[in-house]
This record gives structure tokens, C-alpha cells and sequence, in this order.
């Protein structure tokens, strides 16, 4: 092991972690996860074309590859002239794919809440919109938190594909690392080890909401 | 209405017509639930809807607030609103309908991610617009009436299924409606916590709030009731005061129920 390499290389790869992978991460889940509520309630709207758009579209997402979907987005759309930079192609990439997954998420945790909930919402004035806002996202919600937070996690491991439209990110950095100094297998279990970091932290996290959010549930 | 009692009946004129429900009809498929039923209550009077399970008790009650659109007929209350059911119902109509009644379920249905007191201010402050802090006074003592102050804090599965019932029924108090609508709310709880929730309906009775409750309590409908409307294969088979409908029931049919329930077997 060249400790010496590890250590210099240990601050430009978490740094690309740091700048690129986090922000990119808490980008698209953000931006992923309200697409992924607007196409859940078009599931559930009982409207059949908006049931049959939202449909297609998580069908799309799931049946292709990410790293397909993100070459659409960077190297495929310039030839019909849409040129978008590496970081927003990633952003945009990532966000749509999320949210394909993510809806599928809410819309199960959303028909998980008992009926008799929407109608304790409406007998005390509710119209559908507060009930749903009020009563039944916040029950929702916690049965969503552990299966969105697999997404997540797996979110921060997928934006090292971004390393290949060029994004400047923990992954980029390592393979840059790599590339000039030949040691393929230091830099990469070192990258590895850092996304495992990053992982582990989320996944404490994971668990104190999911504790916040079992406080009004007998254990 | 003084701001000091939390929940007041409204003024009442006895005998004045609150609400009336015409020829409500439903079907589920090819399974007619209610077969032009007709419906009404006068300000401060207690109906009790009894009769065998599918008999079409509760849906009557459901279509008095549109959580059960009814295929035709229409309910109407005193100073609107007067919805028909004969065409298509929009949503504005269902809540206008809604504004004038609330609700005690047979499963309480509280919302578990709130505490007792939120539980209880929610349909007020969210709904009603009306100041917090106000509406957190009247649920205090709304709640202290049904011995429940103490546990304001609390989330709904720290507490007993009769003290969620009790819960359940200040919620609807909160709301101040002109009318509450119980669906068997004792059908859930165990045979000892019954009588904790029917006491708390029949003080309710006696102040002179207007409700209809689908029960299966006989004793309790014989007590608290003005009139017992007796309801078979969506049809109302007898209607009048408990003790006739209850004790010299005019109908075969409910005769067989009432021997029935006195003699389970």
C-alpha cells in the first residue's frame, strides 16, 4: 500500500464528494421526490388519462437503464439541439429517474392510510386537497421513509455515472487520481471507502426519522 | 351562544324541521341498499337507526353527509343546504353538506399523528379559521367534560378505545355543528367501556343537541331516542316513540328483531 498516495489523494476525492456527489444527491432526490408526489396523486386521481401519463412514464423510467437515460440527456439531446452542461444534464437525469421510482413509493404509503382517515378529513370540512396535505401525507410519510431512504442511498452510489458526462465528482476525481498514477486498486478501494462513509451516515440518519416519525405508534 | 360554553346547542325550537332526507336510494351493483327512504329531524330530537346489519342503517346516516353519494333522493337542512342526488353532486355541494353535521365513527378514526388536543382543534383552526388559542379553551373544556384533560397530550394509542370514542365525540362537538351523526360508536369497544361512551351521548341528549345514531344498544335507544326509526332491506319497516317500536312493535319483522336481540339464542 502506498500510504503516502492514499493520504494525498484522500482530500481532492473527498472534496469531489463534498462539491459533487452530495450536492448532486440532495439535488435531484429533492427536485426527484416532488415530481414523484405530482405523478403518485396522478396515479391515484382516478382521472384516467393522468393515471395512464403517470403510468408510462414510471414504466419508462424503471425499464431503462439509468446510465442510458443520462447519455440521452447529455450526449443524445445536442443532435436535435438541445445542448445542456454536464452538471444540470446529471441534475435533470437523475431527478427524472427518481422520481419514477419514488412515485411508486408515495402512492403505495398514500393507499396505505385507512379510508376511514379521508373521511374523518372531510366530516370536519376537509375538501380532498387539506385532507390530503393535513391528515394523510404525514401518515404517509412515515411509512415512506424506508423504502425512499433505499432510494437515496442508492441515489449517492448512482451519481458516480455522472462521472462519465464529465461531472466533476468523488468518483472523477479518484479515476482522475488513478489514471495518472496507476494505482488503480488504492484509489478505488479508497473511493469506495469514502461512499461507504457517506452511506453509513445516511443511514443513521434514516433511523432517528424513523424514530421521530414512530412516536405516535405503539412499539 | 356566550363564548364561555364551549359547545351550546344552538337555540332550539322544538319540533322545527333541522333536516330532511327524501327517497334516498342507493345501489351497490345489483344489491339495492336503500330503497327510497325518507328522513327527518327536528331541532333538539334524537333519532336512533336500528335494525339487522345491511339493513341499509348505515348508509342512511352516511348519505346525510355525502360520505355515501345516495343514486337519487335529496337531503335538505333548515337554511340550506338542499342537495339532490337525482344528478351529478360537485364537491362544493358535499361540503356545504358537510359544514352542517359532524361525525363519531364506529372505529373513532382519530388521526394518530396528532395528540388529543390537535385532534380536537384541528377541524377549527384549519377549517373554521377560528383563532387558536380560543379554540384550544373550548377543547379544554370540552375535554374536561368528558374527563379527558389530562390526557390532552397524548396520542390516540396511548389511550383506551373508550377514551378515543370520547375523544372521537369532541372532535365533533369542537365543530359546533347543528347536527351529529354517530355510527355505531360502541360496536368497537369492549363490553366495559361501553357504558363510558353511551353516558356522555345520552348528557349530550338531554342538552338538547340534535343527532342520529345508528345502534345497536336497544336499552340505550329505548332511553335516549325521541323516535326509532326500524329499518329492513332498505326499507323503513316502523318508525315512533322507543317504546312503541321497541316494546309493541306493530311489524312482524320487527318483532323477530327485537325478540332477537332480547333473546340471542
Amino acid at each position: 500500500m502506498d500510504w503516502e498516495l492514499f493520504r494525498s489523494s484522500f482530500w481532492p476525492i473527498l472534496r469531489g464528494g463534498l462539491t459533487g456527489t452530495i450536492p448532486l444527491t440532495l439535488m435531484s432526490f429533492v427536485l426527484g421526490l416532488a415530481l414523484a408526489l405530482v405523478l403518485a396523486l396522478m396515479r391515484i386521481s382516478g382521472k384516467r388519462l393522468l393515471s395512464g401519463i403517470a403510468r408510462v412514464y414510471i414504466s419508462l423510467v424503471r425499464g431503462t437503464p439509468l446510465l442510458v437515460q443520462l447519455f440521452i440527456v447529455f450526449y443524445g439531446l445536442p443532435s436535435i439541439g438541445v445542448v445542456i452542461p454536464p452538471w444540470p444534464s446529471a441534475v435533470i437525469a437523475f431527478s427524472l429517474n427518481v422520481a419514477g421510482y419514488a412515485a411508486e413509493i408515495l402512492r403505495a404509503a398514500i393507499l396505505s392510510v385507512p379510508k376511514g382517515q379521508w373521511e374523518a378529513g372531510h366530516t370536519i370540512g376537509m375538501s380532498r386537497r387539506r385532507t390530503l396535505r393535513r391528515i394523510i401525507l404525514p401518515q404517509a410519510a412515515r411509512v415512506s421513509v424506508p423504502p425512499l431512504s433505499n432510494t437515496f442511498i442508492s441515489l449517492v452510489k448512482d451519481t458516480s455515472l455522472a462521472s462519465l458526462i464529465l461531472v466533476t465528482e468523488l468518483f472523477r476525481e479518484a479515476e482522475q487520481i488513478a489514471a495518472f498514477s496507476q494505482e488503480f486498486m488504492l484509489l478505488y478501494l479508497e473511493a469506495a471507502l469514502i461512499y461507504w462513509v457517506f452511506c453509513f451516515v445516511l443511514a443513521a440518519g434514516q433511523g432517528a426519522l424513523e424514530k421521530r416519525l414512530d412516536r405516535y405508534v405503539i412499539h | 351562544m356566550s363564548s364561555t360554553d364551549p359547545a351550546p346547542a344552538r337555540t332550539q325550537t322544538p319540533g322545527e324541521v333541522l333536516l330532511s332526507a327524501t327517497g334516498l336510494q342507493k345501489s351497490f351493483g345489483s344489491n339495492m341498499v336503500l330503497r327510497s327512504i325518507d328522513l327527518t329531524v327536528c331541532r333538539g330530537e334524537v333519532v336512533a337507526l336500528v335494525g339487522p346489519s345491511g339493513s341499509g342503517k348505515t348508509t342512511v346516516l352516511r348519505s346525510l353527509n355525502g360520505l355515501e353519494v345516495p343514486d337519487g333522493g335529496t337531503v335538505a337542512f333548515d337554511g340550506g343546504p338542499s342537495v339532490n342526488f337525482g344528478g351529478a353532486v360537485s364537491g362544493r355541494e358535499l361540503s356545504a353538506l358537510r359544514d352542517r353535521s359532524a361525525m363519531v365513527f364506529q372505529q373513532y378514526n382519530l388521526f394518530p399523528h396528532m395528540t388529543v388536543l390537535e385532534n380536537v382543534i384541528e377541524g377549527p383552526v384549519q377549517v373554521q379559521k377560528r383563532r387558536r388559542a380560543e379554540a384550544v379553551q373550548d377543547a379544554e373544556k370540552l375535554l374536561d367534560r368528558v374527563g379527558l384533560l389530562a390526557k390532552k397530550d397524548q396520542y390516540p394509542f396511548e389511550l383506551s378505545g373508550g377514551q378515543q370514542q370520547r375523544v372521537g365525540i369532541v372532535r365533533a362537538l369542537a365543530l359546533r355543528p347543528d347536527l351529529l351523526l354517530f355510527d355505531e360508536p360502541t360496536s368497537a369497544l369492549d363490553p366495559e367501556l361501553v357504558g363510558e361512551v353511551l353516558k356522555v351521548i345520552k348528557d349530550l341528549a338531554e342538552e338538547d343537541w340534535t343527532m342520529v345514531i345508528v345502534t345497536h344498544e336497544m336499552a340505550f335507544a329505548r332511553e335516549v331516542a325521541d323516535e326509532v326509526v326500524f329499518m329492513d332491506g332498505g326499507v323503513v319497516v316502523e318508525r315512533g316513540h322507543p317504546d312503541q317500536v321497541l316494546r309493541n312493535p306493530k311489524h312482524e319483522r320487527t318483532r323477530r328483531f327485537v325478540q332477537r336481540l332480547l333473546h340471542p339464542f
